[in-house]
């Protein structure tokens, strides 16, 4: 139910913009519009999604990856030191990221992408450990015995059992990453963040409302279809 | 067959299984037991190398088993353990089919065996085969255990503990269904427990461990009546001792020709149960179902180590 109000909320905010004007004007000032229209929402939400959907799937590869090699008797040792590498990329503000990132990679899409990456790791790396190192002993024991493979262990054994975990990780990262995405405005990443940028640059807050709705409701409806897959994964 | 010679492995400064040998025929079911620590599990263990030995040497049918690749010679010897260990995320029948599917065994071989196998565990494979191992009880999941450790019709079953976590009745009827699985397939079987009863109920021989060695192994009456240590006569409990060899034959081999009073009992009984049930009804002999009695005397006689 509230799904369906949310997506409902969400389609007339990105292809009828206009309708929601009744409901911002108030909050705007001195005649100024109650809707941004420098450039279609749609557009901006779209290319906000792919910025979030690149950085998490690159956070998702390289913890994944991380973690599956801390979590092998090999890699044992280098548990620690991803661990922190994770923790600085979650310490670092993205701010501070995109101010560092700009002057080698210019402005635009690139900081942005390298800011979440680095901030979305460490949900997906603690959550792929976990789960990899929590493989209940009897099953590890019949998988080696019954003449698995290392390798045949980690596919079709491990990965799938720890899946749900990771998805949760996948699922926290995600959501970070898509409010975070809007900071990447600021650097003149192509996000929703332009609309509430555009408001506190104006002064407009119908601005900063419409582009705060947006990112919210997408938010939750990603959250949400992320955990009814995790939920079938479990079954 | 199975040829363990000279096996031995050192954890740290301990010596977990000093220098065994022990030949297995084709076959047979030897039971492993002793006590927590004396070595029992580890030897089982390096039968199919889930441990490596320090020294010494395990023979398959006359092949090294060092000489292959660990994971090649596993999928060759059938493991089963307690708490099962079933992969939570496959069904029953993808369970079953682990080791047929790791050899590569076309599909229809793989379903019409798994098929088998069920039917041969008492479980109907249109109600089971696509069940999760969370949607069965305990002795069911333990089954399926078993028919996956016997799926690829390995050379050779080892088995840790494999009732350790069933209910009594539970476990009696799986040592039954172990017993008649394994004569009727003739998969060499070694099973370690720590239960004598189990070992005396499953074993043709007994092999007892202690502190690493093996210290006896024979047929189960013979460890009852000829315990070559202390430790052995310990183990078999001596309070027990008569019950525990009576246990072992059926009341048929004790009968003699003669009539007695009183419902007869059947034949298949063990003389333990015999005895019992002399005891419990005040009757001096028992006639049995088809003829022939068989008399308290004769069961004393027999508790006392006797031919």
């Amino acid at each position: 139910m509230i799904r369906l109000v949310a997506g409902a909320a969400l389609l007339v905010m990105l292809l009828r913009p206009e309708w929601m004007a009744p409901l911002l004007s108030p909050l705007t000032r001195n005649g100024a519009p109650a809707i941004y229209a420098q450039s279609s929402l749609l557009d901006l939400a779209l290319s906000h999604l792919a910025l979030v959907a690149a950085a998490t799937l690159a956070s998702t590869l390289v913890a994944v990856a991380l973690a599956v090699l801390v979590t092998r008797r090999a890699g044992a040792e280098f548990r620690p030191l991803a661990r922190t590498v994770t923790q600085v990329g979650q310490t670092l503000p993205p701010v501070a990221v995109l101010a560092l990132a700009v002057p080698m990679l210019g402005f635009g899409t690139w900081p942005t992408l390298l800011a979440l990456f680095l901030y979305g790791m460490l949900p997906i790396f603690e959550n792929a450990v976990t789960a990899l190192s929590g493989l209940p002993p009897p099953v590890a024991e019949a998988a080696r015995a019954m003449g698995y493979t290392p390798r045949q262990r980690l596919l079709r054994i491990e990965l799938p059992l720890a899946l749900p975990v990771i998805l949760a990780g996948v699922r926290l990262s995600a959501v970070i990453a898509l409010s975070t995405a809007a900071i990447g405005s600021t650097v003149a990443a192509r996000t929703l963040g332009e609309v509430i940028i555009a408001g506190l640059v104006s002064n407009n807050p119908a601005f900063v409302v419409q582009g705060g709705l947006l990112v919210g409701l997408i938010a939750i409806l990603l959250s949400d279809a992320l955990t009814v897959l995790e939920r079938r994964l479990r079954a | 067959m199975i040829e363990i010679r000279n096996l031995s492995r050192r954890f740290g400064t301990v010596m977990a299984v000093d220098d065994v040998s022990l030949t297995i025929a084709k076959g047979e079911m030897v039971a492993l037991v002793g006590t927590s620590g004396s070595g029992k599990t580890t030897l089982l263990r390096m039968l199919n190398r889930l441990v490596e030995p320090s020294s010494g040497t395990v023979l398959l049918n006359g092949q090294d088993t060092a000489a292959l690749p660990a994971h090649l010679l596993r999928r060759r010897i059938g493991y089963a353990i307690q708490g099962h260990g079933l992969f939570p995320h496959y069904t029953v029948a993808r369970n079953i089919a682990a080791v047929p599917e790791l050899l590569g065994w076309p599909a229809a071989q793989i379903r019409e065996r798994v098929d088998e196998l069920l039917t041969l565990f008492g479980m109907p494979p249109a109600d089971f085969r696509n069940r999760r191992p969370a949607a069965l009880s305990g002795g069911q999941q333990q089954r399926v255990g078993v028919a996956r450790a016997l799926a690829a019709r390995p050379e050779v079953l080892l088995m840790d503990e494999p009732f350790g976590a069933l209910d009594p009745v539970t476990r009696a009827q799986a040592q039954a269904d172990l017993r008649r699985i394994q004569r009727q397939l003739g998969t060499t079987t070694v099973l370690v427990t720590h239960d004598m009863e189990e070992a005396l109920a499953l074993g043709d021989r007994i092999a007892v461990m202690d502190r690493g060695r093996l210290v006896q192994c024979a047929s189960p009456a013979a460890i009852l009546t000829r315990p070559a240590t202390e430790f052995v006569a310990r183990l078999t409990g001596q309070s027990d001792r008569p019950f525990r060899l009576l246990g072992l034959v059926p009341v048929a081999d004790l009968a003699e020709p003669g009539a007695a009073s009183g419902t007869p009992v059947d034949p298949a009984l063990s003389a333990r149960e015999a005895l019992a049930e002399c005891l419990w009804s005040g009757r001096e002999a028992l006639p049995l179902t088809g003829g022939g009695r068989v008399t308290l005397h004769r069961l004393a006689e027999r508790a006392r180590g006797a031919e």
